[in-house]
């Protein structure tokens, strides 16, 4: 978890904005965008075949009598010390993961966006108050600030998410706040207070829309970090709890068994490994098809020209 | 460089810290108990209301909140940590002897790190979507991908199971005392926090070079018939080495609280794992202590980062 939170902070001219529906078929032709659709949608199909209750076995249902079994037309995955299905704990796992992430994401974005459209639009004291709270936040490795607001709320998912929103919230409002200060100022704005249109009017029809596209891929990256996080802290035993299937849990018991059970350590991992980077290839994507200055693969499009 | 620059972003850094602290204070605040009910746990009920009130003012913890703060921030800036419960020993002793397994193990994770990512940088996007471009993008991918606590679980797992080997088995040896063990020790999670950081670099390198490898300058080079290898690191890497640059003072700063886990799974005694100790009992402390001092570390990092990118770049204006 040292890998530092990717951040792109707001391009100086806000992109274009976009017309509804018509970045995902984008998203869909950009080789990083489809790949990362492709994963998400395949593991959040497992997470919902879990939710549904649609998985061989019950996550925490032990079977004595197969304990430390291989992969086999049983259990696909392999069972673990106390013959629970790893398939479907790895299922459930996914399940805990995307939960945590989505709720902790959704939480950072609406604040952190709140916050960040406000500070650039109003300007002044506004501004300066919440860019010094955001700067002290900068002010703290992300992981050590997560574990410092889990040692304080207590273990367990739901402050595992409030600690992973309080890290990502000052990054949403650098986000935002950036494409504020470029549209604030333009004339399509300026027309709105004319016509005496009140500011929440304004923020929501007129500045929203139009910055919308670089906090949906701080979205994206966002969802790949809490991922990680999460992971981490169950790995520490201070996220989600047992018996309750967890990725990071179920890595951290398997290491004293890899001699006799390698399927513990590794289907776990990999769906870490994949959810993480599915995200990534997401995001990456996103920034393809949304802000084409900030682009990964810019260099190689400029060669080819 | 001018010196009311540095002044005022001093002043930022002095002001950002003070925040920290007192982020870092009331969190540890708002935790149920406090370190009575933490020092004597459930045998706590058994103490008198009088012994529990007395307790407290030796503690100082029936002063007002913004007392207890300022006498706390008054006792840290003069060195005074204050004491560890269940070691006994003062945490400016505790802080001073994990500090340097810390810093070491993040020296030596940025040097593989950087290395190994501006190597594999260059070398895939000297030939852009080629093979050896692919293999090494493919490689940025899954560093990224790829949680250091999963890799260091892996290491660790495959080390013991193959060859019966744990770095640390037979506990930490300082550098000044066995260099060669304390190099043993600190090389597995060292590559391991590297590989990490390499992804990231290499994503950097590969991009910051692509950009450069376009303009006039570099078409100008390759026409008077300097060879590749000149017009690749003295004149494209030259220009290109600032987000490189940047992007390993902000690893390096994110290294010193991103050692946590590594640190707890390869069981080396640094500052991540005082605080994971320190959480576990509940130690506050030791937590706020250690965290104070590598943010503070963290924010000196990050100054010094922006300085140094404007001896790089003339370019940077810095008032």
């Amino acid at each position: 978890m040292s890998q530092p939170i990717e951040t792109i902070e707001g391009p100086a001219v806000a992109a274009a904005p976009l017309r509804r529906g018509q970045w995902l078929g984008r998203l869909w032709h950009n080789r990083n965008g489809r790949v990362g659709l492709l994963i998400m949608g395949l593991l959040a199909l497992l997470a919902l075949a879990s939710a549904l209750g649609l998985t061989p076995y019950s996550p925490i249902a032990q079977h004595p009598e197969d304990q430390l079994v291989g992969p086999s037309s049983t259990y696909w995955l392999g069972t673990d010390q106390f013959g629970r299905d790893i398939a479907s704990r790895v299922c459930a796992g996914l399940l805990a993961s995307l939960r945590v992430a989505v709720i902790s994401v959704a939480i950072a974005t609406i604040l952190g966006a709140a916050g960040g459209i406000i500070a650039g639009y109003f300007g002044g004291w506004t501004d300066r108050i919440i860019g010094r709270l955001t700067d002290v936040l900068f002010a703290f490795p992300a992981i050590l600030l997560a574990l410092a607001i889990v040692a304080a709320l207590g273990r367990g998912w739901f402050n595992t998410a409030i600690a992973i929103a309080v890290v990502y919230l000052p990054i949403f409002v650098r986000v935002a706040r950036g494409p504020v200060l470029s549209v604030r100022s333009m004339d399509y704005i300026r027309a709105g207070k004319v016509l005496g249109y009140s500011p929440p009017r304004l923020i929501a029809r007129h500045v929203l829309p139009n910055v919308a596209a670089p906090i949906i891929v701080q979205v994206a990256l966002a969802l790949s970090w809490a991922i990680l996080t999460e992971s981490g802290l169950s790995f520490l035993g201070l996220g989600t709890q047992p018996p309750e299937p967890s990725l990071g849990l179920m890595v951290s018991d398997a290491r004293t068994l890899f001699d006799r059970a390698w399927w513990l350590l590794v289907f776990p991992s990999l769906a870490i490994v994949l959810a993480v980077t599915g995200l990534n290839l997401l995001g990456d994507g996103l920034r393809d098809v949304l802000d084409p200055t900030r682009s990964q693969s810019r260099g190689r499009r400029r060669r080819r020209r | 460089m001018t010196g009311r620059y540095l002044l005022r972003r001093l002043l930022d850094a002095v002001l950002t810290l003070f925040g920290v602290a007192l982020v870092i204070f009331l969190v540890l605040r708002v935790i149920p108990g406090d370190e009575i009910t933490a020092r004597f746990g459930i045998e706590g009920g058994a103490l008198t209301d009088a012994q529990i009130e007395s307790l407290r003012s030796y503690y100082g913890l029936d002063q007002p909140l913004p007392v207890q703060f300022f006498s706390w921030l008054g006792s840290v800036l003069s060195g005074n940590f204050g004491v560890s419960v269940t070691s006994g020993n003062a945490v400016s002793e505790l802080i001073l002897s994990a500090l340097p397994v810390t810093i070491e193990l993040a020296i030596l994770a940025s040097i593989i790190g950087t290395a190994l990512g501006v190597v594999l940088g260059v070398f895939s996007a000297a030939r852009p979507n080629s093979v050896a471009d692919t293999a090494a993008q493919g490689f940025g991918l899954l560093g990224l991908g790829i949680p250091n606590f999963v890799l260091a679980a892996a290491v660790v797992a495959v080390l013991s199971a193959q060859f019966g080997y744990f770095p640390s088995a037979a506990g930490y040896a300082p550098f000044f005392e066995a260099p060669l063990v304390n190099l043993q020790q600190q090389l597995y999670p060292a590559l391991v926090l590297g590989i990490g950081l390499a992804a990231a670099t290499m994503r950097t390198t590969r991009s910051a070079y692509l950009e450069e490898a376009s303009r006039d300058y570099v078409r100008s080079a390759k026409g008077k018939g300097l060879a590749p290898r000149r017009v690749r690191w003295r004149h494209i890497m030259h220009n290109a080495s600032i987000p490189i640059v940047t992007i390993s003072g902000i690893q390096f700063g994110y290294l010193l609280g991103g050692t946590v886990i590594v640190e707890q799974i390869f069981a080396l005694p640094g500052l991540g794992r005082l605080v994971l100790t320190g959480i576990e009992q509940r130690e506050y402390a030791v937590v706020q202590s250690v965290i104070v001092v590598i943010a503070a570390m963290f924010v000196l990092v990050n100054l010094a980062v922006d300085l140094l990118y404007a001896r790089i770049d003339p370019r940077v204006n810095l008032s």
